[in-house]
């Protein structure tokens, strides 16, 4: 049996992690110096959950995948570039602050509400997909909250791998503490997976899939909604840059056994 | 005034993880800083009383327990509507829980259910005699941030290892059961087993007291031109196995898996460190045959004190990242290292 999916992948963009990034407070809370002028990319998980998406609807004929983004508009608009090479999706862009400091109930709410707004929206056969965490807020919360406004109960974070059985059964591993995997049923969709880093490489880009995409992302970017997304209720004391930087010795020169010897003192410390 | 419930989910054997006690550890301060507050013990699981018997002395008013074979597995639908259920019975305003797998899965969305919000990975937790206020950290390990918050109940996940855990006698207490019925739309979903890499493969321990990180250079062709990648598996699993370290990695490696490229058979993802992989806790980390650039060192946070081996002298190691770094050849090093060790 096979199924026509309907699978909704949030993610929104983050900074390059090569950028030093430095924070600073604003009237509204904290954030990142130049936070508009850092380079973004597609948060990296998000990333993942989206080409496993993409992977699914090419096996399950009928499938779409909608990529529903939050995030100030010109920023998505930099990412979409590349990120519309990747697979085929249809945008549904949300204007709004992306940044770390923001809460994700708030995020959620606003994500629940352009999901439940898609047309034609089947919830048997609709699959949630997001990173499990983001690289900016990196809480692992908003898909939880996205399911409890969805009403959906079956919900999985930290998934490297989604099986479809020939009966609609999902067969789900989730990653749990020591290096290892809980391995899960669930009669079907709707379900809502966070993903972690799955088992699939980074698309290459093709142009082809990417022209195909921008007819339908920029005229998404040019409506997309304004939506007020804070941290309603939480108040920072402070946010600090620990200082990372050692001291550090260089041993050049010096023979392997000498080195051997040294770290191996060290470890019997 | 507060009430603080301490909210944990048992092991299979009915006992508290390490990782709970710890979180335990945290209510009692926050019952003993903040002025008026109650505190109250939430469990649940498939049989709660062993866990209860061994925090009987923490000083809870009160042991809610939601118990039955519905709730031995860790699945969402079962956990959140327990989870739920206790914050309620508890009338709870403050909820502190451990940041267990099974508890980032679903607390969240409880925190959503039953009108209040959630923190996770938090790592201090302060209070006065009025305010709470919690550390976590943002952007991958990058800054960290201190806040308070109004909404109420608020959760408290606190992240293994960074508060001391609670100690005390075990005794007999009675738990209050609270009933939850799970509708069978709670069932939709069967935990069915676990994967576990096979034994030489389950290089993933984070109680080590040393962290061992593989990098790309270890595939990488050598001084004579060709690479040695059976020996490096070996250097690595003969360390492995004397020092009982835990195997980190960085992403270029287990990437190259991906690219059909060979590479050390018993790494995945999994043990992939940085930006995109784990932030783990351990005293001591050497890296080996790595540059260590910032998306991989984000996740040597909680790594205290750091070596490297690189042949690379203007490696990132070298600016900062490590307290000494070792300009040499990691075969070399470390195949006299493990001679060491096994003497
Ligand atoms: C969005 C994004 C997310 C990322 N996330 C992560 C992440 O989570 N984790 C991560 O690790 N990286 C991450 N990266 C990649 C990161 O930027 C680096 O590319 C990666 O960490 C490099 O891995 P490496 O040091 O093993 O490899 P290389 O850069 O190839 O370095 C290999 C090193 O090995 C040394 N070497 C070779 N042979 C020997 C020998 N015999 N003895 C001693 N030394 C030797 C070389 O001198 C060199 O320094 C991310 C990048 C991006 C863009």
């Amino acid at each position: 049996m096979s199924i026509a999916y309907q699978i909704v992948v949030c993610g929104s963009i983050v900074p390059d992690p090569l950028q030093t990034l430095t924070p600073v407070t604003g009237p509204t809370g904290p954030g990142l110096k130049n936070e508009m002028m850092l380079p973004a990319w597609l948060d990296p998980w998000a990333g993942h959950a989206l080409y496993e998406a993409a992977h699914l609807a090419k096996n399950q004929p009928g499938s779409k995948v909608w990529l529903v983004s939050l995030g100030p508009k010109a920023k998505l608009q930099q990412v979409m570039m590349t990120v519309a090479q990747k697979v085929p999706f249809e945008l549904i862009a949300l204007d709004g602050a992306a940044g770390g400091f923001t809460d994700a109930a708030e995020t959620a709410a606003a994500l629940a509400e352009a999901i439940a707004a898609l047309p034609g929206l089947d919830r048997s056969k609709l699959l949630v997909f997001g990173g499990w965490e983001s690289a900016s807020r990196g809480a692992g919360a908003t898909l939880q909250i996205l399911a409890e406004h969805l009403g959906i109960t079956d919900v999985f974070m930290g998934v490297d791998e989604l099986k479809v059985e020939a009966d609609g059964t999902l067969e789900i591993l989730e990653r749990i503490e020591g290096g290892r995997h809980q391995v899960s049923r669930c009669s079907g969709a709707p379900a809502v997976l966070g993903w972690a880093t799955g088992n699939l490489p980074e698309p290459k880009n093709n142009p082809q899939i990417g022209m195909t995409n921008m007819r339908g992302v920029m005229p998404a970017l040019q409506k997309a909604r304004s939506v007020t997304v804070g941290a309603t209720g939480v108040t920072f004391a402070e946010v600090v840059l620990p200082q990372q930087q050692r001291q550090t010795r260089i041993v050049k020169d010096a023979a392997p056994d000498d080195i051997a010897r040294e770290i191996v003192d060290w470890i019997k410390q | 005034m507060e009430t603080i419930l301490f909210l944990a989910h048992t092991e299979a054997d009915g006992t508290l993880a390490p990782a709970a006690l710890e979180a335990l550890g945290t209510a009692t301060s926050l019952n003993t800083s903040l002025a008026n507050a109650r505190f109250i013990v939430g469990l649940l699981g498939e049989n709660v009383t062993p866990a209860a018997q061994q925090i009987a002395s923490c000083g809870a008013a009160k042991f809610l327990g939601v118990s039955g074979a519905d709730f031995a597995p860790a699945r969402y639908a079962s956990d959140a509507t327990a989870a739920a259920a206790l914050c309620q019975a508890a009338e709870a305003t403050l909820v502190v829980a451990p940041a267990t797998s099974r508890f980032n899965r679903c607390l969240p969305g409880v925190a959503q259910r039953v009108g209040g919000r959630a923190d996770t990975h938090v790592t201090q937790v302060r209070a006065t005699a009025d305010q709470v206020s919690v550390s976590r950290w943002y952007y991958r390990q990058r800054m960290e941030g201190t806040h308070t918050r109004t909404q109420r109940p608020w959760f408290i996940l606190v992240d293994p290892g960074t508060h001391p855990a609670w100690t005390g006698a075990a005794a007999t207490v009675a738990v209050e059961p609270v009933a939850v019925t799970l509708e069978d739309a709670a069932k939709r979903t069967t935990v069915t087993g676990f994967r576990t890499p096979a034994a030489d493969a389950q290089t993933i321990r984070p109680d080590a007291s040393l962290l061992l990180v593989a990098g790309a250079g270890w595939t990488k062709k050598q001084a004579d031109g060709q690479t040695h990648v059976p020996e490096a598996e070996q250097l690595i699993l003969d360390f492995l196995r004397l020092t009982r370290a835990s195997l980190g990695s960085t992403k270029s490696l287990v990437d190259l898996g991906g690219e059909g490229q060979a590479v050390l058979s018993f790494l995945s993802h999994l043990n992939q460190i940085g930006q995109t992989g784990a932030t783990p806790r351990h005293p001591k980390g050497l890296s080996t045959c790595c540059h260590g650039e910032e998306p991989h060192t984000v996740g040597w946070r909680f790594i205290n004190e750091r070596r490297a081996i690189s042949l690379d002298p203007n490696c990132s190691w070298a600016r900062g990242k490590a307290d000494v770094l070792y300009v040499a050849d990691a075969f070399a090093v470390m195949r006299k290292v493990n001679e060491l060790l096994a003497a």
